[in-house]
């Protein structure tokens, strides 16, 4: 078992990272950790590969050299090779112009759904904080209750009665995933709603709802961009899985998660790998980027992590 | 203890409606006619104008939402959850059949996912920024962000059509007696993959609260005192620092459900995600009703389990 110098020896040499920032105290604490940010390695390498990945599927036409819908009966199922880089698929459409167009829809999914829960769950957060009693008792129940129910079998539950399409897709997971960010919104105010500077802002006869949104929420955001962060990596995942299920995008619109799909067909799985091995890797390198900026936030946002 | 958990008993009874409202609610927003749902466009052309209002009736889809809500909670709570649009069984014998391999695959992969998971915390803690700590971090989060289905086809890849290792599907060997080892060759893949999301969870979650754990007065006291190290780090700061564990375990629980839908769907699991896979492809909402239920009152019970644990292994817990 190591001894205790191997645990504490990294310690010190943090706390005197920790004086020196002490030193340089007159920076604005916004800066101080963009400059934690920036020093964190593996999100930097997230951030760095996602905006390849962002770039790739923003400007997809100009990348793709074909449109995802086209199908060349006479070729399908080709492997790599120059005219179609990551082969064609069973419609003879080229693997990689899918893959492009496919990120889009994962982005796409990722950033709306989880606008609309954070949006939610501001909404819902600071009510319940700011008003407390009764109002906050309904909503805390609503969560609870949510929390109570598997996000997929609800998702899936919910996609069987709307039918699936990007859109439902979006609003689902969208509407399932406010429980979050009200607790964290709800938690984060309970503790500012004290601090005198609000009550400062009341005395002067403030309105609650200015309060709320030039006082309070700017508090309140840094933890919530951690979450939403999570919260895209976790709605990437989740459109993937829908789709894979044939329960979220449907072909031909390509998605990352449908182009899997067809591998449960044994001769795809064992035979033409570029057909499913792509978008695997895919998803998990864009997730991955993601979960990784994630942790680079919560590293330069959170102080606690400072003790360490 | 006792005030603690009658009133958190208490409170799980407006969670229990507020779930069987939150079904009723997914499924009343289903468009087109009930009635057309059940009987089929066919049957509803065959009859006469007063045999389909008189079924309407007898159905009481004539009655407004909220009464119909209340006459199927009724019978819900009666056991009653109607009937599939096939088979023979009704949903509460569908789902009593399918719990048990449910649970199993569940049951395993948790275990799998805290012997993985925590060890690989504890040593990313005791080793912190070291090269070490930088790998399993990187697997942790591998962990996290890979899609169980791409890592299911991934495995079925390898270990089944590769190296001819593994069975690709179901519970047991189809024509052999019943054998431990068989069950448990088919359950080597769809328990790790279920399980690999929470290993990385709980590794991540273990070296955080290991962290500061180590951090902690009563550790610096446990030191002074002389105590060997590893006497410090195993019984008085591991201890601690699992402690919340209980809750956190139990909050994996929706996640594993969720998860089993496709784990189950890729393997063919006989479980209660295969069945509600199936049912959303058939648009079964008798049985999506069903599972979506008891799923949410199976979590609704193990939070309430692990709260009381967790009261139970922590005296800090106030019980007001």
């Amino acid at each position: 078992m190591s001894d205790s110098s191997t645990v504490s020896a990294p310690a010190t040499e943090k706390q005197v990272q920790n004086n020196l920032e002490l030193r340089s105290k007159s920076q604005a604490p916004s800066r101080r950790v963009l400059r934690k940010f920036f020093r964190h390695r593996l999100a930097m390498f997230g951030l760095g590969l996602l905006v390849i990945i962002t770039v790739l599927a923003v400007f997809a036409p100009v990348f793709a050299g074909y449109d995802y819908a086209e199908q060349d009966l006479k070729n399908t199922r080709q492997p790599p090779s120059a005219t179609h880089i990551l082969g064609s698929d069973s419609f003879g459409r080229d693997v990689w112009s899918r893959m492009l167009y496919g990120g889009r829809v994962s982005l796409q999914v990722g950033l709306l759904a989880v606008g609309v829960y954070i949006a939610l769950g501001i909404l819902l957060g600071s009510l319940a904080g700011y008003y407390g009693g009764v109002v906050d008792f309904i909503i805390m129940r609503g969560v609870d209750v949510v929390l109570c129910f598997p996000t997929l079998m609800v998702i899936i539950f919910a996609v069987a009665i709307l039918g699936p399409s990007l859109t439902n897709t979006i609003i689902v997971i969208g509407l399932l995933g406010w429980p979050g960010p009200t607790r964290l919104v709800r938690g984060q105010i309970l503790s500012i709603r004290e601090m005198d500077y609000i009550m400062a802002a009341r005395s002067v006869g403030i309105p609650d709802r200015r309060a709320i949104l030039r006082h309070v929420l700017p508090g309140v955001l840094p933890p919530l961009i951690v979450s939403a962060t999570f919260g895209v990596a976790g709605a990437i995942l989740t459109e993937a899985a829908l789709s894979f299920l044939n329960l979220g995008i449907r072909p031909p619109e390509p998605s990352w998660g449908n182009m899997l799909s067809q591998a449960q067909e044994l001769v795809i799985l064992e035979q033409q790998l570029w057909l499913w091995l792509p978008p695997g890797l895919a998803i998990m390198l864009a997730v991955l980027c993601i979960n990784f900026i994630g942790d680079g936030l919560r590293d330069a946002i959170d102080p606690r992590q400072r003790d360490y | 203890m006792t005030q603690y958990l009658i009133r958190r008993l208490l409170i799980s009874i407006p969670l229990f409606f507020g779930i069987t409202l939150i079904v009723y609610g997914i499924y009343a927003l289903a468009p087109g006619d009930p009635l057309t749902a059940i009987l089929g466009r066919d049957k509803m052309a065959l009859m006469s104008p007063a045999q389909i209002e008189k079924m309407r009736h007898d159905f009481g889809f004539d009655q407004p939402v909220i009464v119909r809500y209340a006459i199927w909670l009724g019978s819900a709570l009666h056991g009653d959850l109607g009937y599939p649009t096939t088979g023979s069984k009704s949903v509460l014998e569908n789902l009593q059949e399918r719990l048990g391999p449910t649970l199993l695959l569940m049951a395993v992969s948790l275990v799998l996912a805290l012997l993985f998971g925590i060890p690989m915390g504890i040593i990313m803690a005791l080793k912190q920024y070291s090269a070490i700590d930088y790998i399993l971090t990187v697997i942790a989060f591998a962990n996290l962000s890979i899609p169980s289905f791409f890592l299911g086809l991934g495995m079925i890849y390898i270990f089944s059509l590769k190296l001819n290792w593994l069975p690709t599907f179901g519970m047991s060997t189809v024509g052999d007696p019943f054998s431990w080892g068989d069950l448990a060759r088919h359950l080597v893949m769809p328990s790790m993959i279920l399980g690999i999301f929470n290993a990385g969870v709980w590794a991540r979650y273990t070296r955080s609260s290991m962290l500061e754990v180590m951090h902690a007065d009563y550790v610096t006291v446990a030191r002074a005192k002389g105590l060997q190290e590893r006497v410090v780090i195993f019984r008085h700061a591991f201890r601690n620092a699992l402690l919340p564990l209980i809750t956190i375990v139990s909050q994996s629980l929706p996640g594993l459900l969720g998860g089993a839908v496709i784990t189950e769907t890729i393997f063919q699991w006989p479980g209660m995600g295969m069945l509600s896979w199936r049912a959303t492809i058939n648009r079964d909402y008798a049985v999506l009703m069903g599972v979506t239920l008891i799923s949410a009152l199976m979590i609704l019970t193990s939070n309430l389990i692990a709260d009381l644990a967790y009261a139970w292994a922590d005296p800090r817990i106030k019980y007001d």
